[in-house]
Formats: C-alpha cells, sequence, structure tokens
C-alpha cells in the first residue's frame, strides 16, 4: 500500500471512529448544541425587545443569528478539544503510536469528525433560528457562501481546540481552555453594533477577527453591504487555522 | 527476538536508563522486575518504538528499531499500564477499530473479532461500551485489542497491577496460553511473585541499570539466605544433630534445627553423611532457598547503601 492510501485508509477509520463516539455519547451533542441555541433563545425572547429596538432595522432573530452560529461552531470545538484530551491523557493514542498506521490520522479523525458535528450544530441553530422569525433573503450563491465561510472559520476553530485539547494537562483543563473564545462574539458585533460601544472597547470589537466574520455572514444572509470584511474574515481563518495545524502538529510529535 | 545494546534515556538531568543489555530469545516470557520509577516503563516506550532512545542499539523480530520502525511495529503488539481501550465504543466496535488499522480485510476483522471476543469471554460485553466494563474485562479487552493483528512479540507493562487475584490469575493463564502459541513476551511488573510464576528470565531493574539477570532459580542462588530446616522426634536427636553439625539455630518446642546452607546437593549430602556417621536421627529435612523477595530487597537495598 503506498503511503497515500494508507494515510487516507486509516484516516477514514478514524473520522469512523470519532462518527461512532458520537452516536455512542449522544447527550455530549446535544449538550454542544444546547448552549447556542439557549443562547438564541435568550437574546431573542428576553433581551431581543430592547435591544432589537436599539438596533432598528427588523426583528431582533435577523441581527443575532449570525454571531449564534459562530458559538455553535465554538461550543462543538469545546468538545473537540475535550475529547482530544480524553483521548491523550488515556492509553489509546500510546497505542495508536505504536501501529504501522499514518501518523496524521488520529488528529484527521478529530479534525473531519468536529467539523461534521460543528455543522449539525449550526443546523440546529439555524433551524431554530428559521423556526422563531429569521428571515434570511440570501440567494443560492450567497448560501454557498455562507457554507463555505463557515467551514473555513470551523476547520481555524477546530484546529485551534485540538491543539488546546492536546497542551490541557487533563480533560478539565481542556473543557475550560476555549472558553475565552466563546466570548468574543459578544465583544464584537455579534450582539449589538460596535459602535454602540465605549472608545478602547468598539477598538478591539472593531478588528478583532470574528466582527469581520460576522459582518459577512449577515451582508450575505441579510443582504446588507459586506465591503472588505469577507477578504479579512477569510485571511483571519485561514491564519487562525494554519497556525493552529502547526502548533497541534508540533505539539502532538512532541507529547 | 529482542537484542538490544546500550539503551539510554534521559529526560533532562535526569537518566531514566543507563545503558540497558537484553537479549530475549523467540518463544520465551522475559520479565523486567524492578519498583516504581525504576525505568521499566521507559524500557518498554523505547522496545515499542513510543519513544526514541537517546543511545544504543536494538534490534526487535529481525529489524533495526531506528530505521526499521514500521516493520518493527507490524510484528508487535504492546499492552501499556493505562488502559487503551475507546470506553465510548463498546467492546467489539473497539476490535474492528483496531482490524481496520492493521488494514485486515473486512472479513478477515469480521472473524478475527469474533474468535477474541470468544476467547476473552466478552461476548455477553460484546455490545455494552468498554466505560461499563469492570477493571479485570477492560484488561482483558485490552489485551485482546493487542492481539488483533497476530503480534509475534507482546509488551505487557505491568499488566496485572490494579487487578483483583482472580483476575490476575486469569491474565496469568492467558500469558501461558499465549507463550504455547509461540509468541514471545516482554512483561514488566513489580511483584516477584508475577515474575517467579510467568517469566523464564527475569532481569532486575533498579536506577535504571540492570542489577541481575538470570532464571528465577539463579537470582535466588545469587544471595545468601538460604537454610535446611531438619526436624526431630526428640530433644536428645536434636542435641546430637546440632553437637554433630556444630552449627544451627535450635528450636526445641518445634524440634529443629536450622542450618545454614545454599541448598546445593553436595553440602546436603555433606550434612547427612556427618549425621549418618554420628547415627543421629531425622524425621523430616526440607531446604528453603531464598524467594525473590530476599533477593530483590538484598540487591536493592546494598545498592543503595553503596550510592547513598
Amino acid at each position: 500500500m503506498s503511503t497515500l492510501t494508507l494515510a487516507a485508509r486509516d484516516s477514514s477509520t478514524m473520522v469512523r471512529r470519532q462518527l461512532k463516539r458520537m452516536i455512542r455519547y449522544p447527550s455530549m451533542t446535544v449538550m454542544l448544541v444546547a448552549m447556542p441555541v439557549v443562547f438564541l433563545l435568550l437574546f431573542v425572547y428576553v433581551f431581543g425587545g430592547t435591544l432589537g429596538a436599539g438596533i432598528g432595522g427588523g426583528p431582533y432573530v435577523n441581527y443575532v443569528t449570525p454571531g449564534i452560529l459562530l458559538m455553535a461552531v465554538l461550543s462543538a470545538a469545546t468538545g473537540t478539544a475535550v475529547s482530544v484530551a480524553m483521548d491523550m491523557t488515556e492509553g489509546i493514542v500510546a497505542r495508536f503510536r505504536t501501529m504501522r498506521i499514518a501518523r496524521g490520522s488520529i488528529l484527521a479523525g478529530h479534525v473531519v469528525g468536529s467539523v461534521i458535528q460543528q455543522f449539525l450544530c449550526m443546523g440546529v441553530v439555524l433551524a431554530v433560528a428559521l423556526a422563531i422569525g429569521f428571515r434570511p433573503n440570501a440567494t443560492p450563491v450567497e448560501w454557498v457562501a455562507v457554507a463555505g465561510l463557515m467551514g473555513v472559520f470551523s476547520l481555524a476553530m477546530t484546529w485551534l481546540s485540538v491543539a488546546l485539547g492536546v497542551k490541557a494537562p487533563n480533560v478539565e483543563s481542556a473543557s475550560n481552555a476555549p472558553m475565552p473564545l466563546i466570548l468574543l462574539p459578544f465583544l464584537g458585533s455579534g450582539f449589538v453594533p460596535t459602535d454602540s460601544m465605549p472608545t478602547v472597547l468598539r477598538w478591539f470589537a472593531e478588528y478583532q477577527p470574528f466582527t469581520p466574520i460576522m459582518e459577512t455572514l449577515r451582508g450575505l444572509l441579510m443582504g446588507q453591504p459586506i465591503g472588505n470584511s469577507a477578504i479579512i474574515a477569510v485571511a483571519w481563518c485561514a491564519g487562525i487555522g494554519v497556525l493552529s495545524y502547526i502548533w497541534a502538529k508540533r505539539l502532538f510529535n512532541r507529547s | 527476538m529482542i537484542t538490544a545494546t546500550g539503551l539510554r534515556k534521559s529526560y533532562g538531568d535526569k537518566v531514566v536508563l543507563d545503558g540497558i543489555d537484553l537479549s530475549i530469545p523467540e518463544g520465551t516470557i522475559f520479565s523486567l522486575l524492578g519498583p516504581n520509577g525504576a525505568g521499566k516503563t521507559t524500557t518498554v516506550q523505547i522496545l515499542s518504538t513510543l519513544i526514541p532512545a537517546d543511545g544504543g542499539t536494538a534490534t526487535i523480530a529481525g529489524h533495526d528499531l531506528a530505521r526499521r520502525t514500521d516493520d518493527v511495529r507490524d510484528a508487535i503488539g504492546v499492552t501499556g499500564q493505562y488502559s487503551a481501550v475507546d470506553k465510548l465504543l463498546t467492546g467489539e466496535e473497539n476490535l474492528l477499530l483496531i482490524a481496520d488499522l492493521k488494514h485486515l480485510s473486512r472479513r478477515d476483522g469480521r472473524k478475527k473479532t469474533a474468535e477474541l471476543l470468544e476467547r476473552f469471554d466478552l461476548v455477553d460485553a460484546a455490545n455494552k461500551p468498554a466505560g461499563a466494563y469492570s477493571g479485570g474485562m477492560q484488561r482483558r479487552l485490552d489485551i485482546a485489542m493487542t492481539l488483533v493483528g497476530d503480534p509475534r512479540l507482546i509488551f505487557l507493562d505491568e499488566p496485572t497491577t490494579g487487578l483483583d487475584p482472580r483476575s490476575r490469575r486469569g491474565m496469568w493463564q492467558m500469558v501461558r496460553e499465549l507463550v504455547r502459541d509461540g509468541v514471545t513476551i516482554f512483561l514488566t511488573t513489580q511483584y516477584l511473585e508475577e515474575a517467579d510464576e510467568l517469566a523464564d528470565r527475569i532481569a532486575l531493574l533498579d536506577h535504571g541499570k540492570l542489577i541481575a539477570e538470570g532464571t528465577a532459580e539463579e537470582l535466588k542462588r545469587l544471595i545468601p539466605g538460604g537454610h535446611i530446616l531438619l526436624t526431630f522426634t526428640d530433644t536428645g536427636s536434636l542435641d546430637a544433630a546440632r553437637f554433630a553439625l556444630g552449627a544451627g539455630v535450635p528450636d526445641p518446642d518445634a524440634l529443629t534445627l536450622q542450618v545454614p546452607g545454599d541448598g546445593s546437593v553436595r553440602s546436603v549430602r555433606d550434612l547427612l553423611n556427618r549425621l549418618d556417621e554420628r547415627g543421629v536421627a531425622v524425621a523430616e529435612m526440607s531446604v528453603h532457598t531464598p524467594d525473590l523477595d530476599d533477593v530483590f530487597l538484598t540487591l536493592t537495598g546494598q545498592k543503595t547503601e553503596t550510592t547513598a
């Protein structure tokens, strides 16, 4: 077997492993999906009236959904960090490493499995949002662009959480490590426009990576102007993704 | 099956392995015995391709450890100290996963899985998640996973640590069966009883060095502490024997005399001849060789004294 077919075969075995794990441990997926859904309902029904009136221009659910989609990715990414840390702290990775298998397949399985899980989370969030009045006006091409952007964002966050999971000394700290990321949609344009914030915070909110991603999503979904947000968003995702990939690989090979 | 010369490993300033030489013939059980922190696990990790050695060379199943790592991996199976099962997957799924990673065909994988579930008494639990298994069952699944690729050499790193006595006996039984099939076993343990029970050859590891190597019997002969216990029917014979031998510790209540000796045939014959010459009647005689506990304590104890 050539190295490439070997890598493909082992990686697909590892992806199957992750999918089976998801099926065997559904409460994990349910928990990861529940987090963004609860935020969605909380923000639409509890804060939405006041926030929506303040922002103006249509129902608040239309404004907040892109930010919640990002939270769906981040929530699932927390699960990835936990799952990687579980693997690292138990003996199974040691077993894999004494077998003649493609090295990269272990992490590849986690990454592909996690991206699938994240799209599942986003699907549920989107369905709930639509059910409670989210009315996007995106064309099919724009939907494809939304999926593409969420794909690169999801990959970037997954590699980042894989690295955090490998680095974590135990499962508990792995589940805490990605927490700060969940705050980022709040400290950006996820829930309120950045120009309503005090100067220092506004500066941070406008330049942090999540804001251009949310602006691009909002533009694609609601037909608003995007400007240069799309390019900045993709550049951030690519940058975070590549650096996290290198970091994760290095940590994994060293441990 | 394993030949290693001068294996070394340090972590920072701490020398974990300080030049280990090993030679293990095919189809035997070799046991590396030592206290916690002696370097047992590090030795297994190096020989099982998990970590590279800092120095030294090793040939495993005919392949150079450093240059033909993948060929070594094809020949070995490893059961580490920590359970290496996927606790979310069922026992059957765990075995099928390893079959896939060993690149068995689907049919062979299913066949092997069914065979191993049967052999390790896991058929009833096959569809339960491994996380719900008892410690002994998890360990059995762990070993079953190690056997999926029919390895010729199996590393067992403290396979019975944390198991109850019954599961431990079961594990011993299984190790013996494996060797009967021609597999070579490299076993580490901190239990002297285990090494004594199973191993063809035993090496004592302490502070990263091999301090003794041989069969259990050879090791026991390494240290003094052996004695011959003579039992008599009356105190008269006891006193006569003591006088005849000019040595020994009498126990008048038990009517026994404990005579120091290495237990060799020659020394026993010598002793009995002297008693015969004086016409002393002995009711019973038993030869006590020191057990591995004595060997281990003596050898490691001396070592700490000289280094201290």
